[in-house]
């Protein structure tokens, strides 16, 4: 059976890994390749690295530090951040990324989707979607990275999660906005409402706090993957401890030889 | 010794060649039949649309190339997928080199496609590829279709089972990305280097 996927987040801006709180106020967290290693040889099963500030500035990833985790690290990592089109998308997968991961242009412009998924596969396309509630469900929000130029798309989230799978999206990860950064749990309930329309991977995103909490999300929610960021960065949950625990109550997780002996 | 990995012209064939770099193992991107013929190593990636890689392969004249090999071959995802009959994606006739067809793994309730993320083998025969490793190792894979379990060397189970490890003579291939696999899959991947 395949196992669930704990994924480390490391956000990017200017080549280092960098930790905000509700998409604000971030804090340098290290050297990307430096991290990157460490959560490898912790038994993280993947990678993402978003560019956070790419998207807001129109610019694209930069693609130098990409093949540099590429050429070190031996898990599958995403890319995300101001991928546009297919050029960019192919830059960013040629210089060793498994999968990209775009967010608001899909927004501004659902058929790249599309166009992503038939040039490289859907198993190469990852949507990100940020998404907050309001008083009739849950909506969607693009340009995260920046809240000075965050906008509102005007879009249910309902709506844009079962769209980019028509698109040919091979997964989606949903970073359910009110629980970011706060530590205080997955959103749980929307996770379990999207996973009841999302047929490709679900990874969900924001709120991890407790390991508690990862249990949760995989019993309640049923997503392939959790994904999280200062649990991991500040030390405060250590990977193969975590797995150990989960393993332990009924959720199947990888185990690397030799990860249990990692001391933090 | 030099390891040829045929340049198919999927996303992500740079893994591979980076993965030969951490083993320390001098490896060439190429789509140069001479190149290919002379490796002491051949590596068929993968990464895209059966019928799409099997288009490119004829187009640069590699499929008698390829069939004609008699130096250790591994073919990785899509390149395991290859050395069968047919394939179901794109319904294409493949290399031939590995009796039957592969097909698409089944959708049901609960069930994602494609299977992608960490799971275990069943190794059923012994197999130079598996040296060193205890048996319960995860590896990485990624993909919506897949070969027949029957015959092969170490089979996985996503909705059904199939194929993860076949061997034929010198063709060996693996289901997973042994490049993506951490520890597991780089002493897969030595094993395949070793003389």
């Amino acid at each position: 059976m395949v196992a669930v996927r704990i994924i480390p987040c490391l956000d990017v801006r200017a080549g280092r890994v960098v930790k905000g709180v509700k998409f604000r106020d971030h804090v340098d967290m290290g050297d990307i390749i430096e991290r990157a290693r460490a959560y490898r040889d912790q038994g993280a099963d993947e990678l993402v690295f978003y560019d956070i500030t790419a998207s807001p500035e129109q610019r694209s990833v930069d693609v130098e530090w990409v093949e540099r985790v590429a050429a070190e690290i031996d898990i599958p990592f995403a890319v995300a951040g101001g991928i546009r089109d297919v050029e960019r998308a192919r830059a960013v997968l040629h210089a060793g990324a498994d999968k990209i991961s775009v967010n608001s242009p899909a927004l501004k412009r659902p058929q790249l989707v599309r166009e992503l998924a038939d040039t490289f596969g859907s198993q190469c396309v990852v949507i990100g979607i940020d998404s907050i509630r309001d008083r009739n469900g849950y909506r969607l929000r693009a340009n995260t990275g920046d809240p000075g130029n965050m906008i509102d798309p005007d879009l249910d989230t309902r709506a844009w999660v079962e769209q980019v799978q028509q698109l040919g999206a091979g997964e989606i990860v949903l970073n359910c906005m009110d629980a970011d950064g706060v530590r205080t749990g997955y959103d749980i309930e929307q996770l379990a409402e999207m996973r009841a329309i999302c047929d490709v991977p679900l990874i969900a995103s924001g709120g991890a706090g407790r390991r508690e909490h990862f249990l949760e999300v995989f019993e309640q929610a049923d997503v392939d993957g959790a994904l999280a960021a200062t649990v991991f960065h500040s030390g405060q949950i250590a990977i193969p401890a975590l797995k150990d625990w989960l393993r332990a109550n009924g959720v199947e997780t990888r185990v690397q030889a030799g990860s249990t002996q990692v001391v933090q | 010794m030099t390891i040829a990995v045929i340049n198919s012209g999927g996303a992500n064939l740079g893994s591979v060649v980076q993965a030969l770099n951490r083993l320390g193992a001098e490896s060439v991107l190429t789509r140069d039949a001479d190149v290919i013929r002379q490796a002491s190593r051949v590596i068929l990636p993968g990464v895209g649309a059966a019928a799409w890689s099997m288009n490119a392969l004829r187009e640069h004249g590699l499929v008698d190339v390829i069939r004609g090999l008699a130096q250790p071959v591994l073919g990785i995802c899509l390149g395991l997928q290859l050395l069968f009959e047919s394939s179901e994606e794109g319904d294409t006739p493949c290399l031939g080199l590995i009796p039957g067809r592969v097909t698409r793994l089944p959708e049901a309730p609960g069930l994602r496609l494609p299977h992608m993320g960490w799971n275990q083998l069943k190794w059923t025969t012994d197999d130079p590829l598996a040296r060193g490793l205890a048996g319960d190792e995860w590896f990485y894979f990624v993909h919506s279709y897949a070969a027949p379990a029957e015959g092969a060397v170490a089979t996985s189970e996503h909705g059904r089972e199939f194929a993860a490890v076949v061997r034929r003579d010198n063709f060996a291939a693996c289901q997973f990305h042994p490049e993506k696999s951490a520890s597991a899959g780089q002493t897969l991947l030595r094993n395949f280097l070793s003389p």
